[in-house]
């Protein structure tokens, strides 16, 4: 560790917690319909909005209608992006010409999408036309995202209300986050990206043609298209000359803004924000990677708000914090480190003023170590997936915790609303351990916590868990789910193990050498995306609504405070403990495997 | 229930119409106003002719100039329109023989430099398109691209230390240097 990498998790940590306060407290106004300056704006928007969808906004909707709303809406979502991929051929705004997607891809990515998870199987540039990009993906990055929101807050809503059928209007909540939060931050940060470097037109690539022309080798192919092979079986190769420089562009600033805010993570081109057009500095690289955690962590106070006690969203906020430092600054010292078998090369891995040094495969060098491991373990804590960094080209133990982050369950920041629904689901479980230990009804928000919210809650847990390894464990043991491996021994099984922990919590990171573009992980991959959101937004709903109708109970001498540093570590202890009694067999064959192979 | 559906669908549309053409239209046309150079792709002309980017790299194997990271794209390197990353792990038997196949490209072009070499040197960028080296990268390649121009050795340490770019505020990122930059400004200096 340089005093430079700790300088800038520090920096990093300090300007999202001076942001939170105010973002969340602004979100609370947002859905608690108090008056706020951008209300004045675009609240003839809004109404005009409701009017055009037939949508009455005061309408309250019980947590089945609510769960039914969401359901729709996000059919109706996948639908259009699987069709406008499948036609994009046909449509305008291609200038690449590029050709309809395919069934399975498409599918796959209508899912990934619509579920928050940009799990990215396609490489952007070569693959979405401007149109698909913008009306198909973008339009899911901003709906995705506020779907999140909404579901977190009906259930906040069923711990404040008590005696209550009704958990409040999905279409009124969707809305309100879209029109007041996601548009306007977006807007805020696209332009501040363009100012750094990030492109935004409509015009299609440049070619710009070199003047000093340099070349390269490619297999010489026979007449059938076949390789060449010279006397002793090596493929001939000839000489190919490089007289152009392709210059990518295209409308990505506005979809970097909220693949980044939304927890989304879809990049505009394929490496995402590791490209020079996506992040080219280290100010857009802060900027990006500030809007990862930015709303997760502003929800947390935006939670206190709403139900009336602020020590209790510090409280969660706290929790995710303490982990993710951690985490982090790990992942920024394994990777510090490098990679042994270099230096016996002769490669000087040591960090100096004027160089990074540490393990720079798979890294740009604007970024050097520290700001791609923060990035990395960032990402894969909250729900985002976006990369500044190729993560499968980490340390086997740098690796790690980006992985182990992702199967906690993307509780620490996690999704936009997603994030803190699964926290609250674990800060459930952990009053009701507590009140295991000492015998008592446990209690939450002033809630009892009773049988069918702890089915649920545990039902939430289990699901994605065992969605994690099932994937695995079918890909490990099929031909088709071997042949996407990019490297070999431990790594491969690590690539795969990270693919389904990655698409069945809805992050959509990856470890980008799998060849998932394939119909066995795009079908695979897909169903976990599907399962992982729905299946997990149907329970944390039914718990919402079955709060809303029971009485508060006041907190007597029994009641566990759940916003003391005594809670906080204990929450903690339930979150890791199950993240860690579930995965440590799989991460003992994947990254400490690899990790005890490689030291000298 | 079909209320309901047509809520869904009028949403969306809706939403498509807001978040998916008025917003990057508006992103658009602000941004082409304010910072034009940025949004079409930072390129750099000379006498009326387009250079370059100065964001995005280029390949350069030539001993008189200073090379940049390796890059994995394919077909081939620095490919504009399909970037990407080795994807190799650190165990990879392929990674150990592109970095050793780089030392002993590097080793051949300068045989008095026996200094161990810097690692972002020898590695793959993760966009395959990284414009920039670290400046020990530049230093260390500093003595074989004066002995191949026929230059003074502290002329061109001058030109890299022109062309070093500290971190941002002093804090964000990593000091670099511009491969493509520093290459052309070297063209200058004959």
């Amino acid at each position: 560790m340089t005093a430079n990498n700790i300088l800038q998790i520090v920096l990093y940590f300090g300007v999202l917690l001076l942001l939170a306060k105010p973002l969340g407290l602004y979100m609370a106004r947002v859905y608690e319909s108090r008056p706020f300056v951008l209300d004045r704006v675009l609240g003839p928007v809004e109404r005009i909005f409701y009017r055009l969808c037939g949508i009455c906004p005061e309408e309250e909707m019980g947590w089945k209608k609510y769960t039914f709303a969401v359901l729709l809406f996000n059919a109706a979502g996948m639908l259009a992006v699987y069709l406008l991929q499948r036609l994009q051929g046909v449509l305008p705004l291609n200038p690449q010409r590029l050709p309809g997607v395919s069934p399975d891809s498409a599918f796959n990515t209508a899912v990934s999408f619509a579920t928050n998870t940009n799990w990215q199987g396609y490489g952007g540039e070569t693959t979405m036309s401007y149109l698909t990009q913008m009306v198909a993906l973008g339009v899911q990055n901003f709906v995705s995202a506020a779907t999140g929101m909404t579901v977190l807050t009906a259930l906040v809503r069923g711990f404040k209300r008590h005696s209550a059928d009704t958990i409040g209007n999905f279409w009124f909540d969707l809305t309100r986050s879209t029109l007041y939060i996601l548009m306007p931050l977006s807007l805020i940060l696209s332009l501040l990206l363009v100012s750094q470097g990030v492109v935004q037109t409509f015009s299609e690539y440049k070619n710009v043609s070199l003047t000093r022309t340099s070349s390269y080798d490619t297999t010489k192919l026979d007449d059938r298209g076949g390789p060449i092979n010279d006397a002793s079986g090596n493929a001939v190769t000839e000489k190919t000359g490089i007289k152009e420089q392709v210059i990518p562009l295209g409308p990505a600033a506005s979809q970097i803004a909220i693949k980044q805010l939304g927890a989304n993570g879809g990049g505009f081109f394929n490496v995402n924000s590791a490209h020079p057009f996506e992040n080219p500095t280290p100010l857009s690289n802060f900027l990006e990677v500030l809007a990862v955690l930015l709303i997760p962590a502003a929800l947390c106070i935006t939670f206190g708000k709403m139900v009336d006690d602020q020590r209790q969203g510090r409280a969660l906020l706290s929790a995710m914090v303490i982990v993710l430092v951690a985490l982090m600054t790990l992942c920024v010292w394994s990777e510090q480190q490098g990679n042994p078998r270099f230096t016996a090369m002769g490669v000087d891995q040591t960090a100096s003023d004027s160089q990074p040094g540490g393990n720079m495969e798979g890294k740009d060098a604007r970024f050097g170590i520290a700001n791609s491991a923060i990035w990395a373990t960032a990402t894969t804590a909250a729900a985002n997936g976006s990369v500044n960094s190729m993560h499968d080209s980490f340390t086997p133990l740098g690796g790690l915790y980006p992985m182990w982050l992702m199967q906690l369950g993307e509780v620490i920041f996690g999704g936009v609303g997603s994030g803190l629904y699964g926290m609250l689901i674990f800060a459930i479980i952990a009053v009701f351990v507590a009140g295991l230990m000492v015998g008592r009804t446990p209690e939450y928000l002033g809630k009892k916590i009773e049988m069918f919210e702890m089915k649920m809650s545990v039902l939430v847990a289990l699901i994605v868990n065992a969605l994690v390894k099932a994937g695995t464990a079918i890909a490990v043991s099929t031909k088709a789910g071997v042949a996407g491996i990019a490297n070999p021994g431990p790594h491969g099984f690590s690539e795969i193990l990270y693919a389904f922990s990655s698409a069945s919590n809805n992050n959509g990171s990856s470890f980008a050498g799998l060849s998932a573009n394939t119909v066995f992980y795009n079908t695979a991959l897909g169903i976990a995306m599907f399962i992982g959101r729905y299946w997990v937004i149907i329970p944390v709903l039914a718990i919402a609504g079955s709060l809303a109708k029971k009485k508060r109970v006041p907190a007597g001498l029994g009641t566990l405070p759940t916003h003391t540093p005594l809670f906080i570590g204990f929450l903690i202890g339930v979150i890791l403990i199950v993240g860690a009694l579930s995965f440590a067999p799989g991460l003992a064959l994947g990254p400490v495997a690899e990790h005890l192979m490689t030291r000298p | 229930m079909t209320t309901m559906i047509r809520n869904a669908f009028m949403s969306l549309l809706l939403f498509t119409i807001l978040t998916g053409v008025i917003y990057p239209l508006t992103v658009t046309v602000v941004a082409q106003a304010l910072f034009p150079h940025q949004a079409n792709g930072s390129i750099f002309m000379k006498d009326g002719r387009p250079i370059g980017s100065t964001l995005l790299g280029r390949q350069f194997d030539d001993p008189k100039y200073f090379w940049g990271r390796l890059s994995a794209t394919r077909p081939y390197p620095y490919n504009g329109g399909a970037s990407s990353g080795s994807n190799r792990g650190p165990n990879h038997p392929d990674l150990v023989k592109s970095v050793q196949a780089r030392i002993d490209a590097l080793r051949a072009s300068d045989q008095a430099n026996t200094r161990p070499i810097p690692v972002d040197l020898v590695t793959a960028s993760a966009s395959g398109l990284d414009p920039h080296i670290s400046p020990a990268a530049a230093e260390y390649q500093a003595a074989r691209v004066a002995r191949n121009r026929g230059m003074d050795e502290a002329k061109v340490r001058a030109v890299i230390a022109a062309y070093t770019g500290q971190r941002q505020f002093g804090i964000l990122g990593e000091p670099v240097v511009n491969v493509l930059q520093l290459n052309l400004a070297m063209d200058e200096l004959k």
